[in-house]
């Protein structure tokens, strides 16, 4: 198979030949097609100059950072850049014009970035409160302005008309670029291809392997990329569980998971920004194997279980039993997470999760914790936890959950939990955070809970004054 | 309409960034034959270096060359101060892990950063100093303690009727200017160079360049459009990557282009000093203070680089607001093997000013009174007015600044809702923290405050416009467009702004210490003024009317005789003088007056004027996970008679961020081998739209005219509401002390992350 790559820039078509498949989006844009508006912030995904959106054909605008994502990605897409928001007739675009006018400019590097985050937000529809507008912004940063009117032109752009989505050149068959960046498009494509090539990456989003190609200009000898695989971008509900494909976007997981799970709003709110969210999955995320992802805490409180498929044949796996040591995971060679299944919660039984970090948006966790508590008759009947950030992998908190189960819904029970933290971790010390600071706080999250519970419209972080 | 001065004209280049259009020097297009380098970093913090092969990497794909300290023709020497000690690649020892050692010149990006990632290093590693209280102990300092002195210290602490000593740190910060250091040198003939860097001393990176050549500086051309932000970080550091660009085009008489990706710009370029403090501080009953005994141990870094005016601003600010009779502030500069830190907007001012800060709460805690009562008590005023160092503190904002802030945010309301709140609510706390702000104005440097403009009108009528000052985001072009355009009375878009260049506008001083409005306002307005009255004479002349008939104004000039009233359009009496033959070119200059300064006794007017504020910061902690949050910012800053009402207020907004993001999130991490391992915006937060106060009143002190000859009556404001974010650290401390029993004193070192102030809130508690 030699495919060429095909997709839409700023309303036209593009055709790639004798490029690597591995380059960053943002490398072609200014390397290759002269369009300079882009930039390069911190070729990590966290900065958001380099923001470009993606325009859905369902009418969606989804910004992303187009310096950690790689071309082969990018094939059967529809991408527009700061340069493609003018009018035919060459005028700026109202979002341009609005960003200019409240003064919401001063170095103007990070401000294409922001541009097209304010242009995806505007397109999107969506309330200019507060929150939404943070939550929009999260992943493009300012130095110069103090954001104040920044924020203030995005209350100026929400809702503005679109013109429509550019018709995308979405491919029906599985492709592969130069020898080496798969595209399959069926399960049993993806499975040969993965028994065929066993050294390949598998990639999905890429918020995290993009770095090797941007940050460590080092991108990976072969990847296989599943995002286009039915199976495994299927999200499925029934009424005992939810069923998250593994490549399934956080975009588009998120309403199922915030419908079942409403604690989770906020938390994912945090995890990365709309640009990680827009491509990254919950499989990368669990296939990646960080002792401080945000998602393996949550799923291991909600007792998730993996299904893990190869041209063998499927096997399920609690998720509890498939990180093995740090960056290690029972995922054999030849298999690929297919989906994450977790059961809903039951009448009686309440679902918390907790994320502590230096920023609020768009940080790595010093610390993420997740507990799901069965209660019945002031009795804890059953429990369980999930951590992050105190161990070389995602865990659950054994001796936590012990000092909690059987035990009466007290504060007393609650103060032995924090206590039994000590026997269940010993973290290590590094940018983020001591390991005395991890051990106190997950202690005391574990406080926090009991007031979580006992007085639920109590305010019990500093963002709900 | 004529919008020039006092007018809220928005930035120049606004529409071109939201487009896409600003071009940046990553952004201009390349001649063929364009090479790019790579830096080889020191992978040890301290030791002698050993083996650096150079030669294994020449024959990689693409390297065209590989330079070394052996290939500098001129001296392998980039300090900013001139006294050497600083090269541009390592010799002998090697001093923090990110020293540049080598430079690989490829003709891609990547084939250089490949070979140079591959460059074996040999290096003998010694014991680092890695942090100040070492360094403090081996005396080992980037120059000699540095000590302002008034009065009769020991006596007057030992008399006081009370005396506290207390002991804190603050940390470093990362510019994280969002464009990275960058250059693109193209070579001439006869050893000509173009430097387009982006930096905020042109002059600086005209001058090292010419050093590591060995040329003469009219050799040397730098260029400087814009800047996607500097903040400090693009002045002496800017000139070492010109410098290394310049010597690479040199070399292989080619353009070369040298971008430091952002890890590398984090590990390889110095950032704001961290502090560790120690003070005693005597007070009467009241909470007058009548002796200060500071110790400012600054962590320097490995090199002299900026220090020593880092030092000189710390040390002239360590007064901040407060009369303090009896005053000794000794400041050690000390040497440890780290990046080397430089100028980060405020230049050590906001490290001088939390000394006071911090002992102003403890005295108010010892003596349980509120410490904004005492904060007041101890304002210079009236008889109470001259500086440690001998300045007297003219026009005096500081009461009514005060009082404008405590208006504004309601503070005795809000101060006993916020002790309500705290005794009913166990687990979050909230604070509320307030600060005057005295900031002096000039560079400590009398020397360096001057500058040039160059203005052309031409015969259409239009105008170009060049200083020395560059164009970082501040809105310094606009600013000064705005002065020349109220000079002939024109539209601001008659006058065209163009890149800063040492062959425009020669020996220039960088653009930092907040000066660039006042000193290049005024130059310009000096060119602007001269050919005026070059054309009001010639137009006299011409119309037979006398000088004093001539006017400028909304693009006309009109001829007001007795009897007559004749307009013609600025362009139409440009192209009469041109058919006059009047020049129409002229440069201006200008050099701040009364302003001196001893360096070795610490004494003189360094300032020219102070600028004055206050803030007021309400936050709210976690007690159990020490997360924290602003609330709301009340600030008032004295801006003069702004130039340009629209521009002053985003560098009040962004400054007082960025000051919060300095004591709160950002937070700087060095592994115990000495290698910083916050190298990104994934490990270094800085602020983002969320940690902005919800709610944000900026105002600026009105009718507050400049009492000095500033340009039309403004004041400088690219630094002084940095330091009002000090308000927020009080604040958390404020909040952190209403958990244990309200009477203890807190000490809360500097970035307050989640982790220092639960640690903060457990001696509280204890």
């Amino acid at each position: 198979m030699a495919d060429n790559i095909r997709f839409t820039l700023n309303d036209d078509p593009v055709e790639l030949s004798g490029l690597s498949p591995m380059t960053t989006l943002l490398d072609w844009l200014r390397e290759h097609r002269g369009l300079k508006g882009t930039k390069e912030g911190c070729a990590e995904g966290d900065c958001g100059a380099c923001t470009v959106v993606l325009e859905q054909a369902d009418g969606r605008r989804q910004p992303i950072n187009a310096c950690i994502a790689l071309l082969g990605q990018i094939d059967g897409q529809s991408v527009r850049t700061v340069e493609g928001l003018r009018g035919l007739d060459g005028a700026p675009h109202a979002v341009q014009v609005a960003m200019a006018e409240a003064d919401a400019t001063q170095c103007g590097f990070c401000t294409p970035g922001f541009v097209m985050s304010a242009y995806a937000f505007a397109a999107g529809g969506e309330a200019a409160d507060a929150e939404t507008i943070h939550d929009a912004l999260a992943g493009n940063l300012c130095r110069c302005t103090g954001y104040r009117p920044i924020v203030e032109a995005m209350t100026k752009v929400a809702g503005l008309p679109v013109g429509p989505v550019p018709s995308a050149l979405a491919r029906e068959q599985s492709a592969a670029f130069d020898g080496r960046f798969f595209a399959p498009r069926s399960l049993a494509d993806l499975l040969t291809l993965r028994a065929q090539y066993p050294e390949a990456l598998l990639l999905a989003g890429a918020t995290d392997l993009g770095l090797l190609a941007s940050r460590s200009r080092k991108p990976p000898a072969a990847v296989i990329h599943v995002s286009h695989v039915p199976e495994l971008t299927a999200i499925a509900e029934d009424k005992e569980q939810i069923t998250i494909g593994a490549a399934a976007t956080y975009a588009e997981a998120l309403p199922a998971l915030i419908a079942a799970y409403p604690a989770l709003k906020t938390y994912l709110a945090r995890l990365g920004s709309r640009q990680i969210r827009s491509l990254g999955t919950i499989g990368g995320n669990i296939g990646t194997a960080s002792p401080i992802g945000d998602m393996p805490p949550v799923l291991l409180a909600l007792e998730a279980s993996l299904r893990l498929v190869s041209s063998r044949g499927a096997r399920d796996l609690p998720l509890d039993a498939f990180f093995l040591g740090y960056r290690k995971t029972a995922l054999a060679p030849d298999e690929v997470i297919q989906s994450i299944s977790m059961p809903r919660l039951w009448p009686g039984e309440v679902f918390f999760c907790d994320k502590l970090s230096k920023r609020r948006d768009q940080d790595i966790s010093t610390v993420a914790a997740a507990y799901r508590l069965r209660i019945k008759n002031g009795v804890i009947e059953d429990v369980r936890t999930g951590f992050g950030g105190l161990a070389a992998t995602p865990v659950r908190a054994r001796n936590v959950e012990a000092a909690l189960k059987g035990q009466p819904f007290a504060q007393a029970t609650f103060e032995a939990a924090a206590d039994a933290v000590l026997k269940d971790f010993q973290p290590i010390d590094d940018w983020r955070g001591t390991a005395a600071y991890r051990l106190t706080a997950a202690a005391n999250l574990l406080r926090r809970l009991y007031w979580r519970i006992a007085e639920p419209g109590r305010a019990v972080e500093v963002e709900a004054l | 309409m004529t919008a020039t001065v006092r007018h809220p004209v928005r930035h120049d280049s606004a529409l071109k960034h939201t487009t896409g259009q600003a071009l940046y020097i990553d952004d201009m297009p390349e001649p063929p034959g364009t090479l790019h380098a790579a830096l080889v970093l020191s992978p040890v913090a301290s030791g002698r270096l050993r083996k650096l092969d150079l030669a294994a990497v020449a024959a990689l794909p693409g390297v065209v060359v590989v330079l070394g300290p052996d290939d500098v023709p001129g001296t392998n020497d980039v300090s900013a101060s001139g006294k050497g000690g600083e090269p541009l690649f390592a010799m002998d020892r090697v001093e923090f892990v990110g020293q540049t050692l080598a430079m690989v010149v490829a003709t891609s990006l990547d084939a250089a950063r490949h070979a140079a990632e591959r460059v074996a290093i040999e290096v003998e590693a010694d014991e680092p100093i890695l942090d100040i209280e070492t360094a403090l102990a081996r005396k080992a300092y980037v120059q000699a303690p540095a000590t302002i002195l008034r009065g009769d210290l020991d006596t007057a602490l030992k008399s006081a009727a009370h005396r506290l000593s207390a002991e804190f740190q603050v940390g470093g910060q990362e510019h994280f200017y969002l464009e990275g250091q960058i250059a693109f040198a193209l070579p001439g003939e006869d050893g000509d160079m173009i430097v387009h860097s982006s930096t905020q001393h042109p002059t600086e990176v005209q001058h090292i360049c010419a050093h590591l050549l060995g040329c003469d500086f009219n050799r040397i051309t730098a260029v400087v459009r814009r800047l996607g932000g500097g903040f400090g970080g693009k002045e002496s550091n800017a000139s070492w990557v010109a410098g290394a660009a310049a010597l690479a085009a040199h070399k292989t008489g080619r353009p070369v282009k040298l971008r430091l990706p952002r890890e590398i710009d984090m590990i390889a370029t110095g950032k704001r000093h961290p502090f560790l403090y120690r003070y005693s501080v005597g007070f009467d009953d009241d909470g007058r203070v009548l002796a200060l005994d500071a110790m400012l141990a600054a962590d320097a870094g490995w090199s002299l680089d900026l220090t020593p005016g880092v030092m000189a601003r710390a040390l002239t600010h360590t007064d901040n607001a407060y009369w303090i009779p009896h005053f000794r502030a000794v400041g050690y500069a000390c040497k440890t093997n780290k990046q080397s830190n430089t100028a980060f907007r405020g230049f050590g001012g906001p490290q001088g000013v939390v000394v006071m800060e911090d002992a102003l709460d403890r005295i108010a805690h010892h003596l349980g009174r509120d410490a904004n009562e005492i904060r007041a008590l101890n304002f210079y005023a009236e008889g109470r007015d001259e500086t440690p160092y001998g300045q007297t503190v003219d026009e005096n904002h500081l009461a009514r600044c005060w009082a404008e802030v405590k208006k504004g945010g309601d503070y005795e309301r809000r101060r006993s809702e916020i002790d309500a709140f705290n005794r009913a609510s166990p687990i979050l706390k909230r604070g509320l923290g307030l600060f005057p702000l005295k900031f002096g104005i000039s560079f400590n440097l009398p020397h360096m405050n001057q500058a040039g403009a160059l203005v052309h009108v031409y015969i259409d009528g239009s105008i170009r416009l060049n200083h020395g000052g560059t164009e970082m985001g501040q809105g310094l072009f606009v600013k000064v467009a705005q002065v020349v355009a109220e000079v002939f009375g024109v539209d601001i878009d008659r006058i065209r702004p163009s890149a800063t260049s040492t062959a425009e506008v020669p020996n220039t001083s960088p653009t930092a210490a907040s000066t660039g409005s006042d000193l290049n306002g005024w130059a310009a307005w000096e060119a602007a003024n001269t050919i005026k009255q070059r054309m009001i004479a010639f137009a006299a002349e011409h119309f037979s009317a006398s000088q004093s008939d001539i006017e400028f104004a909304e693009g006309n000039v009109r001829i007001a005789k007795p009897g007559s009233n004749q307009v013609v359009s600025f362009g139409e009496l440009a192209k009469l003088c041109w058919l006059g033959r009047v020049s129409l070119s002229a440069t201006g200059f200008y050099k701040t007056p009364k302003i001196h300064w001893d360096g070795a006794a610490m004494r003189g007017r360094p300032f020219f004027y102070f600028s004055f504020g206050a803030a007021m910061a309400e936050v709210a902690i976690d007690t159990l996970t020490g997360e924290s949050r602003v609330l709301r910012a009340d600030l008032v800053q004295d801006c003069g008679e702004s130039l340009n009402p629209a521009i002053d207020r985003g560098q009040i907004e962004g400054a007082f961020v960025q000051g919060q993001g300095w004591l709160t999130c950002e937070e700087l991490w060095w592994d115990k081998q000495g290698k910083l391992r916050t190298i990104g915006p994934s490990t270094y937060k800085i602020p983002g739209s969320r940690d902005v106060p919800p709610v944000f009143n900026v105002t600026m002190l009105a009718n507050a005219p400049s009492r000095e000859a500033t340009i039309f009556r403004s004041k400088a404001v690219g630094e002084p509401p940095l330091l009002l974010a000090t308000a927020v650290w009080t604040a958390l401390k404020d909040a952190i002390a209403a958990a244990g029993d309200g009477r203890t004193a807190v000490r809360l070192d500097a970035p307050a992350t989640p982790e220092r102030i639960l640690a903060a809130i457990a001696t509280v508690k204890a």
